[in-house]
């Protein structure tokens, strides 16, 4: 049952993150398809930023946690935002039709992760997923409670606290009033003097950077470092997207949601003694909640469950 | 006095640059846009290839080239890709066209290909293969237009968003691939074997020209109902302005529901021909990402199903090509190929800017007074 809920946990973290990236995202009218290829890239960027620090260790005991967590949040933010930088110029600058340069985003995203996966030396990976996902000491100390609690990587906490001061900014501060702005109205927003621009391209890039670090966690904590391809994360990235619409654009219960969906996920994987044909029918459990899910919101049609207003349109001042 | 100065100034002084929404352009001039910005890419992505090989860029072109038309193989190879593609596309236009944004072709495509196999498997052996193909054809196109008209259903009659529905249920096929393989093989290695019964008949002794001469039938046939008949017309109208529909009494539930039944259908044959047709056999992989891929086709030709045989014909041409590339430059990973394809992607879709709008730059003070003149404005 612990590793149940630890599982579920780590499953959940990675959703999260995306699902977090991607609110930010659609708050300002941006629908970025483009997510699984910026997990990608964060995975990516990630993955390069811890090797270049263990190579440069003499031994791979001497790495340090604290470093360790800051250049691979790093440089998996800066490679996850750069790519969300390209679908920012594209979509706001650019005004191109958002689903399309999304998938584009993910196809060129997907295919850069395996090409830079491929030159990056992952000799170290195993210490340095085992440094990364390294619990608090007493965790182990309180038992199961203490190992669902407490027993995760430094990653974990830190989603947790995004997806906190993520909901705090979007809904108690004049920065996150005048985002809600952007994405629900953004001429009404032009004209009290908010600049719609610098408002989507930061959203786009933060949130990007925020997406990115989930897949990272998802390669160096969840799985330690070993590597297939960007399919899995992909996966992942899409689900992100279905969590937006299933926690209903809050970043507090995107908490909770991430979780339910983790729990989904991992739960084929836990259960003994079942056929492999079984298996593959829970394996399916998280989409086909996500389609009730949606097909119940948009049944109950509530006002404040809706999606920001001028979702997926490009805003252009000069049209009418 | 003076603040009247600085406010003057604040009026003169416009952006360094504007961006004007132009009025259609030329074919010609489009035309032209589009292809400096595939040539560009195209240069972009040699110059990569090259900086990651000892290799130098022109060597690109030349694997481009003989990857895509190097041999009769390759060249029936390169056909029958891009008449599954423009299969995909064909299926999706429609849908599009209707601007509904169906991202389930993979899943379509997917449980297509499943009721085919599904047919053979059971089938197969007991039945003469005559009586076994149009069976699979029917159970096919059967299992495509149910995938597809489930979220048009929904989408109709309570507004569900139709772009994550078909998302999640190309999930949802792949499971259900992944759930038949594990009853289909007993020994627990994922892989279905090939099967024997069922398979296409060749046609005029070659094995790609069915495939082929299908694909290009319905394209040109899509083009036909797009265009000349009443359906087509509804279609259009529901896509610009479905208010616009209402008014003009068209059922706009009844043309997303029977469009979307057509568009999972269409996707569903793709299905049947690389169950039939091509592999025999099925992996939660067979859709080979054609759902998403065929999008970029649709949208990079207007929605137009003509311009789309070109269209694919070009997507197909650079990934059969950046198979040889990938080879003679020694990348050890498929993904290069990706990456050229993401790259040519970014550019055309960029250029789509410079088709609809335009960008003004601040005239220079001397011009402004010149111009100012020209108009009579002292």
């Amino acid at each position: 049952m612990t590793i149940f809920f630890v599982s579920a946990i780590s499953i959940a973290t990675v959703l999260l993150y995306g699902c977090i990236g991607e609110i930010i995202t659609e708050k300002a009218g941006h629908l970025n398809l483009g997510i699984p290829g910026i997990m990608c890239m964060g995975t990516a960027g990630g993955c390069l930023g811890v090797s270049l620090y263990m190579g440069a260790l003499s031994s791979p005991e001497n790495a340090s946690l604290i470093l360790l967590f800051l250049i691979s949040l790093l440089f998996s933010t800066v490679f996850a935002a750069a790519l969300g930088g390209i679908y920012a110029l594209l979509t706001v600058t650019l005004r191109c039709n958002q689903n399309i340069t999304g998938l584009a985003i993910t196809i060129f995203g997907g295919g850069a992760t395996n090409f830079i996966m491929s030159f990056v030396d992952r000799t170290n990976f195993d210490p340095a997923g085992k440094l990364i996902s390294s619990s608090l000491p007493f965790a182990d100390k309180l038992g199961g409670f203490g190992k669902v609690v407490f027993g995760h990587g430094i990653y974990v906490y830190l989603a947790i606290a995004v997806a906190v001061v993520c909901s705090l900014v979007l809904n108690k501060t004049r920065v996150g009033l005048h985002l809600r702005a952007v994405g629900e109205s953004p001429a009404t927003a032009d004209a009290a003097g908010i600049n719609v621009v610098l408002y989507k391209y930061m959203a786009i890039i933060i949130g990007s950077g925020i997406a990115g670090i989930g897949g990272f966690y998802y390669i160096m904590d969840y799985i330690k470092g070993s590597w297939e391809n960007a399919a899995t994360i992909e996966a992942f990235g899409w689900l992100a997207i279905a969590l937006v619409i299933f926690v209903l654009w809050k970043p507090n219960v995107a908490i909770l949601g991430a979780f339910l969906f983790g729990a989904c996920y991992i739960v084929a994987f836990v259960i003994p003694n079942i056929t492999s044909t079984q298996r593959e029918i829970i394996k399916m459990l998280p989409y086909v909640i996500t389609i009730v899910v949606l097909v119940i919101t948009s049944i109950r049609n509530k006002r404040e469950n809706q999606p920001p207003a001028s979702l997926g349109l490009n805003y252009f001042r000069e049209e009418r | 006095m003076e603040k009247q100065q600085t406010k003057q100034e604040q009026i003169k002084k416009e952006p360094w640059l504007r961006i004007v929404k132009r009025d259609a352009l030329p074919v010609k001039k489009v035309i032209l846009i589009y292809a400096i910005a595939i040539v560009a890419s195209l240069l972009v992505s040699s110059i990569i290839c090259s900086l990651f090989s000892s290799k130098n860029p022109l060597a690109f072109f030349t694997s481009l080239f003989t990857g895509a038309f190097g041999s009769s193989r390759r060249i029936w190879l390169l056909l029958q890709d891009t008449a599954l593609l423009l299969g995909v596309a064909v299926a999706l236009v429609p849908a599009f066209k209707m601007k509904f944004w169906n991202l389930g072709g993979n899943g379509q495509i997917l449980v297509g290909c499943l009721a085919a196999i599904f047919c053979m498997f059971y089938l197969g052996g007991k039945i003469p293969d005559a009586l076994l193909i149009p069976i699979m054809t029917v159970a096919s196109i059967i299992a495509g237009a149910v995938w597809g008209v489930l979220p048009a259903i929904f989408k109709a009659y309570f507004g569900t968003n139709e772009s994550l529905f078909t998302l999640m249920l190309n999930y949802i096929a792949a499971g259900l691939v992944a759930m038949f393989i594990t009853i289909w093989v007993k020994s627990g290695s994922g892989i279905l074997e090939p099967l024997k019964y069922g398979n296409f008949p060749k046609l005029f002794g070659s094995k790609y020209l069915l495939t082929v001469l299908v694909f290009l039938t319905l394209a040109v046939l899509m083009y036909v109902y797009l265009k000349y008949t009443k359906h087509g017309y509804e279609i259009s109208v529901v896509g610009d302005s479905p208010n616009t529909a209402k008014y003009i009494g068209i059922d706009v539930k009844r043309v997303i529901i029977r469009t979307m039944i057509i568009s999972g259908a269409l996707s569903g044959i793709v299905g049947l021909f690389l169950a039939g047709g091509i592999h025999h056999t099925i992996s939660t992989a067979s859709a080979n990402n054609m759902g998403f891929t065929a999008i970029m086709a649709t949208w990079l030709a207007s929605f137009n199903p003509l311009v789309m045989i070109g269209t694919c014909f070009f997507i197909i041409f650079i990934s059969r090509g950046m198979v040889e590339v990938r080879g003679n430059f020694g990348f050890t990973n498929d993904s290069i190929a990706n990456i050229v394809i993401g790259l040519v992607y970014f550019c055309v879709i960029a250029c789509s800017f410079f088709i609809t709008y335009r960008v003004v730059f601040r005239k220079s003070g001397a011009k402004r007074k010149k111009t100012d003149k020209a108009k009579g404005v002292d």
